[in-house]
């Protein structure tokens, strides 16, 4: 097993130092980088000052140079400019120069400036992940039990009146984004023209203060495009199970239907789901930004958005790096938990 | 003159999906007449749900048709604003319609911008119904030319493409949007010279399989190859060589046609998100496939890979390819929508139903009427597809 | 519930009819059964896949599902009856007073559930026993179907035993409770002959012990022979006949069960002097079942206008207590009357060598678990020195368990993959290194093969024309697309089928027909060398007959050397000129078939011989059954490979056995054995099977 979880981590790093280059590199190409210089200088630059203010601020060093004193594992650049001013990635806003240490890239846990918030995007990162961890926390809450209990019930019995009646719910609401889901919720729960007006529209006040009229919308919004996908998945699985020889033997053993589903069929067909669930999250996150913006609720994915569209390179690269990692250890907890329900499969 | 009340509303739509109704009960009268020759396609109307979800999609389908090609359905024209109209309600007359010639109402109203919201609508379902099929086949055969050696050979091959599409996969999609989408990107040529390389698998695909089954007879091979590569080759360099990008080749006069730039990248994108997994739900039919005796049957006849994993494993994985087909369209009209909720990609003004989505959100608490047509608009068709899969699979599962 | 005493039937079937129902009509499965079975009884329940034999265990179990019902008739078990009871009844008969053994004992075992928790489940639900008690009782029935160390094998998952363990496994579940009745449903179908005789034994020994009732659902009439006292034979739905095992084995009453009895090899069979006959036809569907008698359409002995009338009636059999048939021409017909004679020629004689293997080794590395990846290479070792010659016109019968390493024998000689080491010479040429992609399109036409799955043979969405064209395409045989069309069409007729097929796809056919078109498209580049990967081992026993000779007329016709791989004795020693065993990837014994199925043997042959069932009265076996399972091939035991399970491993003096691999020895006439005894003792061996000395 430990051999297993090392390979998998040494997979995930590989696969993590890939994601963060590409997102390194395509952040960096020359026009983001000419539109952030005429946004920090100033917007009537001519192209040879746009380059020599690049240049002066180590912008224009090979692109594997740049990625390397980002990540930290190469000294930070310190670069005479043509205007006669030393600068150097590695030299601190209240710090001598001579303090300055050589490295100072993600891994030294320096992970740069953002532009837009005017803050140290680690602490902005901090802030806005703890945000949106409260909303997936909920989001989980509410949909991993609603979707399997809808999935296990509409498969126990395939083709039955609830398992039909469970399935077609499960299929509307996979065929609904958030964002339709959101606006059709907004317009009928929380809309001052026509709407019951049960919820409120917006989520900003939850930041501080969390209700359930605030607060159930985002989450029912992310919760039910998830719950059908899942709850689909969970039904077929179970169907599956429920025809098995064993689950055959179990009934012609004179184990009863209760007995036959909570012991003989339930842990059998949770192994697919639960490989579903957690290879959700790439687009859980999708969603998360999606409905951030759509309710005004400044997590994590707002913040993206407010990154990506002010580009906010130093933030965009440090929130890649999160939800990359996000990613990847959701699917190494699926790999080892999909080893651990499963008996078949046996780490020597 | 007065606004409408709802049943009129109703009775007035009604009216003038009229061109739909009557297609779609021809293509249904033919396809329930002839649904024993039919094949797969003929016992979808055995099955309810298929009936159902081919119903939903037919509508939209034959709406784009009729909307964009012969300029019916639609009252009005989708970005010409009407004075007087902003965020006016569903229903409300148009103030000289008289004088001007046009419909007289907007039937369910108009957006912020004066625009009618049924209009938009309808023709935004034209941008829809074009780009998310194109756009699935495209990953299908990306997808395809790259799962089946990866199953079939297995070894470093696979692991290295499998390694490429799960980093593709760990991508947040919306990040990767974000990334991809921007005018700074764009003008780097980024999603030219990716569309010339997703374009290439067509030609790919076809070339090989005209190959695989006629390398045994050169003759007749090489004349089918010509025959079928040549205006493939042409379309291709027409359709990568694009006006004022980095990829601009060939003389204009031979360029009949450009694809919008906003279309491309928005086009490019959603293949590059929906490719890796099709390639792995490929790779994994063929993994199960491959074991057949019939697959060694043709191994032991000494028949060429390309041959076995074109015509006897693709073919006996076509079932499960096309019920993911069906809900792969309706994922791209999804990713679609979200990039036009962000207003990526396509022009603001475009009447694309996630762009509408967008720009009916703003005032969402006040005037609902502008941004849920579209979003209903998408989750029916979405549904349609989902429920039309469904049947398919189904029906595919009673061989 | 308590049992009230009932001293009748334990099972008492009554005219029972069983429907499945579709959305548009209700197809009948089992029509008008009736049968009982006495306390301590076996009643054995025989017939082809589709008779309708396991809808009746189902319908006693009342498990027929959503579509399934009983729509006429009784069932009683010990006078209560089952089709009127409720749930909660129902649950209380299954698994305590009637249970059941399935088919696979893999599929049938929970794989994410403890051994001992599903057997210590039934004791607990039936007699409200304590956890400890129920372990106790779950460790006594694991050593009484004995398998080693119980308590180790109580916390081991399905998935760590081995298929011969899992259905002890099964038994012993179903044994739990000490029920009435123990239903057996093909039990030992997908087991290896040698693990199938020592589960026959067991069922045999705990049925005696526990004086349970069993009733034996097989398509085997040798097992049943070797297990019942009392047989039914079931055709499309009907008993067309019932009665005692004597009495239909020698004496039977029905076309169909004669029939059924001249398709199967029995030890005297030959393919001159007394050949297999196949059954004509096609069972029908169950919704196309013929008017009047079943099988009359297949019958020989049918009389228009008397047989195709109404529904045929279950007759008495004059003079034989018990014994019914469905026949309305019991007493017409002359049923001592040998089958009509083939007047096939005797076999030319065999030719040159064609195929000569020298010292062919395959070892491949077992690519380390995929997933997780890492640990030492290990290697499997699936053909040792395998050196034999094949001749034309020759059938060398290739006999051996799962594991033995035929099936990687196969994949090297087909080029599938290459050899480690040694040579393989086609003619001459040496063929072993190259893969068939590289192979002359004369080598690869040389060389062909037949499947054995006949479902899987053919490509699902091409028509079986399309198939053999594209054979004959790829062969370079003919030179224009007409001539190859019509070379598709004469290769139809070859092998028996009508020309409309060629536009037809697989599924349209029924698996003996898919295996003609197999052996059709194998033969389209005039093979040399055919190998037969248990060519009919999946098909039904009347349809076996049928390919079987299909296969050896085409190969005497075209004087092709045909490699048969068989697990099945019976069809090997009818067909075969030469049979090699094969055991653990060494090959044991190599011979004639006189030489091979007469004293001297090996102890592995000895024992396979003695393992196959045979359905003949007339006969009586010396029964020899193996200990425990085939070793691993990657972790082979050391010296000889059948060391661990050989009854005459004493008889070898210095333990050379388990240190030093034998070498092959030549017996006279040719006649090869890789053993270490010794001649004298060799010669003391008896022979497995004997013929009763009772004239046929």
């Amino acid at each position: 097993m430990a051999t297993f979880i090392l390979r998998r981590t040494g997979t995930m790093i590989l696969t993590a130092l890939c994601l963060t280059f590409i997102v390194f590199f395509l952040t960096n190409l020359y026009p983001n980088l000419e539109k952030l210089a005429k946004t920090q200088g100033n917007f009537r630059m001519s192209d040879e000052e746009v380059a020599s203010w690049l240049g002066n601020r180590g912008f224009l060093q090979p692109m594997p140079v740049k990625y390397g004193q980002w990540l930290g594992i190469l000294p930070g650049y310190v670069i005479r400019g043509t205007d006669g001013v030393l600068r150097g990635k590695c030299f601190g806003r209240h710090m001598a120069r001579e303090d300055a240490p050589r490295f100072c890239g993600v891994l030294q846990g320096d992970w740069g400036y953002s532009l837009r918030f005017k803050d140290e995007v680690r602490a902005i990162v901090g802030v806005r992940l703890g945000l949106t961890g409260w909303l997936m926390l909920m989001v989980m809450a509410v949909m991993v039990p609603g979707a399997l209990v809808m999935g296990v019930l509409a498969g126990m019995r395939e083709g039955s009146r609830l398992d039909r009646t469970l399935s077609t719910v499960s299929i509307v609401t996979t065929a609904t984004p958030e964002y339709v889901s959101g606006v059709i919720f907004i317009a009928v729960f929380a809309s001052s023209a026509v709407g019951l007006k049960w919820f409120k529209g917006t989520a900003t006040a939850a930041m501080n203060d969390m209700t359930f009229q605030n607060f159930a919308l985002p989450v029912l919004t992310i919760s039910l495009y998830g719950m059908g996908y899942i709850a689909r998945m969970t039904r077929a699985s179970m169907a599956e199970v429920m025809t098995a020889q064993y689950i055959r033997t179990a009934r012609l053993k004179g184990v009863g239907f209760a007995g036959i589903v909570m012991k003989h069929a339930l842990r059998n067909a949770l192994i697919a789901p639960f490989t579903v669930i957690m290879l959700q999250f790439p687009w859980l996150l999708n969603g998360v930004v999606i409905t951030e913006t759509l309710f005004n609720y400044k997590g994590f994915g707002w913040a993206l958005v407010e990154a990506a569209g002010n580009n906010d390179i130093e933030l965009l690269l440090g929130i890649s790096v999160v939800s990359v990692i996000v990613v990847l250890s959701t699917q190494l907890i699926s790999d080892i938990g999909y080893v651990l329900l499963n008996p078949r499969i046996r780490v020597s | 003159m007065e606004p409408l009340g709802w049943a009129d509303i109703t009775f007035r739509l009604l009216i003038r999906f009229t061109p739909v109704w009557i297609s779609l009960i021809a293509v249904f009268a033919l396809s329930i007449r002839f649904r024993r020759r039919l094949g797969l396609y003929g016992r979808l109307f055995g099955s309810p749900i298929g009936m159902v979800g081919f119903g939903v999609v037919m509508f939209w389908a034959l709406t784009a048709i009729h909307a964009g090609l012969f300029h019916l359905i639609a009252t009005h024209d989708p970005l010409t604003q009407i004075p007087g109209m902003k965020n006016s309600p569903p229903g409300t007359p148009v103030a000289d319609a008289r004088t001007s010639g046009a419909y007289a109402y907007f039937l369910l109203g108009g957006d912020n911008l004066a625009r009618d919201v049924f209009s938009r609508m309808v023709v935004g379902s034209g941008i829809v119904m074009l780009i998310a099929p194109l756009a699935t086949v495209f990953a299908f055969m990306v997808g395809i030319t790259l799962g089946l050696p990866a199953g079939y050979h297995g070894g470093r091959l696979d692991a290295g493409l499998s390694f490429i599409a799960n980093l593709i996969l760990a991508f947040p999609v919306i990040l990767l949007f974000y990334l991809l989408v921007t005018p700074e990107i764009v003008q780097t040529g980024l999603p030219s010279y990716m569309a010339a390389i997703l374009f290439v698998f067509p030609l790919v695909f076809v070339a090989v399989l005209v190959n695989a089954r006629l390398r045994i007879q050169p003759g007749k091979r090489n004349r089918v190859m010509a025959a079928t590569m040549t205006p493939l080759i042409l379309l291709y360099l027409v359709a990568v060589s694009q006006k004022d990008t980095a990829l601009s080749f060939l003389p204009a006069r031979l360029d009949p046609f450009d694809i919008p730039a906003g279309i491309l990248v928005v086009f490019v994108s959603v293949v590059f998100v929906n490719a890796p997994t099709v390639f792995r739900i490929v790779r994994g039919l063929t993994l199960d496939i491959r074991t057949r005796d019939y697959v060694a049957a043709a191994q032991t006849r000494g028949e060429g890979a390309w041959y076995i994993m074109l015509w006897e494993i693709l073919p006996n994985a076509r079932g499960p390819l096309i019920v993911d087909f069906c809900l792969r369209i309706g994922y791209t009209t999804i990713l679609l929508g979200t990039l036009g909720f962000f207003g990526l990609g396509l022009p603001p003004e475009s009447p694309d139903w996630g762009s509408t989505i967008n720009s009916g959100r703003k005032l969402l608490s006040i005037y609902p009427h502008s941004a849920l047509p579209p979003a209903f608009a998408l989750l029916s068709l979405v549904l349609g597809l989902n429920l039309l899969a469904d049947g398919l699979r189904e029906e595919s599962l009673k061989d | 519930m308590p049992t009230p005493e009932h001293d009748g039937p334990v099972l008492e079937i009554d005219r029972l009819s069983v429907s499945f129902f579709t959305r548009s009509r209700a197809i009948p499965a089992v029509m008008d059964f009736s049968l009982g079975i006495r306390p301590g009884e076996a009643v054995g329940l025989v017939g082809e896949s589709g008779c309708g034999k396991s809808t009746v265990a189902l319908a006693v179990m009342r498990d027929l599902g959503v579509n399934g019902r009983i729509v006429g008739g009784r069932i009683r078990f010990r006078g209560r009856d089952i089709t009127a009871m409720n749930d909660a009844q129902l649950r209380h008969l299954r698994g305590n007073e009637i249970a059941m053994v399935y088919q696979e004992p893999m599929a049938s075992l929970n794989p994410a559930m403890r051994i001992g928790r599903q057997l210590m489940e039934v004791p607990m639900i039936h007699h409200q026993k304590s956890r400890a008690e129920a372990r106790a009782l779950a460790l006594e029935m694991v050593a009484d179907v004995k398998l080693p160390d119980p308590r180790r094998i109580l916390e081991s998952y399905p998935h760590q035993l081995s298929g011969g363990q899992q259905q002890r496994i099964v038994i012993a579940m179903a044994l739990m409770s000490r029920p009435a009745l123990l239903i057996l449903d093909e039990p030992t179908t997908a087991l290896d002959v040698t693990v199938e005789a020592g589960i026959v034994r067991l069922i045999r020994d705990l049925g005696a012990k526990y004086g349970t009732s069993m009733l034996f659902i097989s398509h085997n009439l040798g097992l049943i022979l070797e297990t019942c006292d009392r047989i039914c034979v079931m055709y499309s739905g009907e008993a067309v006949e019932r009665g005692k095992i004597e009495d239909v084995f020698d004496r039977m009453r029905h076309p169909y069960t004669q029939a059924l009895f001249r398709a199967i090899p029995v030890p005297d069979a030959d393919r001159n002097t007394r050949p297999l006959v196949a059954i004509p036809g096609n069972f029908p569907l169950p919704d196309e079942r013929p008017r009047g008698c079943n099988f009359g359409p297949r019958c020989a002995y049918r009389v228009p206008g008397l047989c195709d009338q109404g529904r045929v009636p279950l007759q008495k059999v004059d003079g034989n207590k018990g014994h019914v048939s469905r026949c309305l021409r019991i007493a017409d017909i002359d049923w001592t009357a040998p089958p009509a004679a083939s007047g096939r020629g005797r076999k030319p004689g065999i030719g040159k060598v064609t195929l000569r293997v020298e010292r062919l080794k395959k070892y491949h590395d077992l690519a380390a678990n995929a997933l997780f990846g890492g640990g030492e290479r290990r290697v499997v070792r699936a053909n040792e020195t395998l050196s034999f010659d094949a001749h034309e016109g020759e059938t060398l019968a290739i006999v051996g368990e799962s594991g033995c390493g035929k099936s990687t024998f196969a994949r090297v000689l087909m080029g599938l993959e290459t050899a480690t080491e040694g040579r393989i010479l086609l003619h001459g040429n040496e063929i072993q290194d190259i893969a068939t992609g590289d192979r002359s399109r004369e080598t690869v036409s040389a060389i062909q093969m037949v499947f054995q799955n006949p479902f899987d043979t053919l490509n699902p969405s091409m028509t079986i024309g399309r198939q053999i064209l594209r054979a004959l395409e790829v062969f370079d045989i003919g030179n224009s697309h007409a001539q190859r069309h019509s070379r598709m069409l004469k290769l139809l007729d070859l092998v028996k089928l009508p020309r409309a097929f060629a536009d037809r796809l697989p599924r349209q056919l029924s698996g003996g027909q898919k295996q003609r078109v197999a052996i059709a498209r194998a033969f389209a580049g005039d093979a040399a060398v055919v190998l037969a990967d248990e060519p009919v081992s999946a098909l039904d026993v009347s349809v076996q007959a049928a390919v079987t000779e299909l296969l050896t007329d085409i190969q005497r016709d075209h004087g092709t050397t045909l490699l048969f791989i068989s697990h099945d004795l019976g069809i090997v020693r009818y067909l075969s000129d030469r049979v090699l065993v094969m055991y653990l990837g060494h090959i044991v014994e190599l011979g004639t078939t006189d030489q091979v199925f007469a004293p001297p043997y090996h102890p592995y042959t000895e024992a396979l011989l003695s393992a196959v069932p045979v359905a003949d009265t007339s006969f009586s076996k010396r029964e020899i059954v193996l200990e425990g399972d085939v070793p691993s091939a990657i972790d082979p035991p050391p010296g000889c490979p059948f060391q661990t399970r050989c009854r005459w491993k004493h008889r070898v003096a210095g333990g050379l056995c388990e240190t030093r691999v034998p070498p092959m020895r030549t017996l006279p006439g040719k006649h090869r054995i890789r053993c270490h005894l010794e001649d004298p003792i060799l010669g003391e061996m008896q022979p497995v099977i004997t013929a009763a000395g009772k004239a046929r």
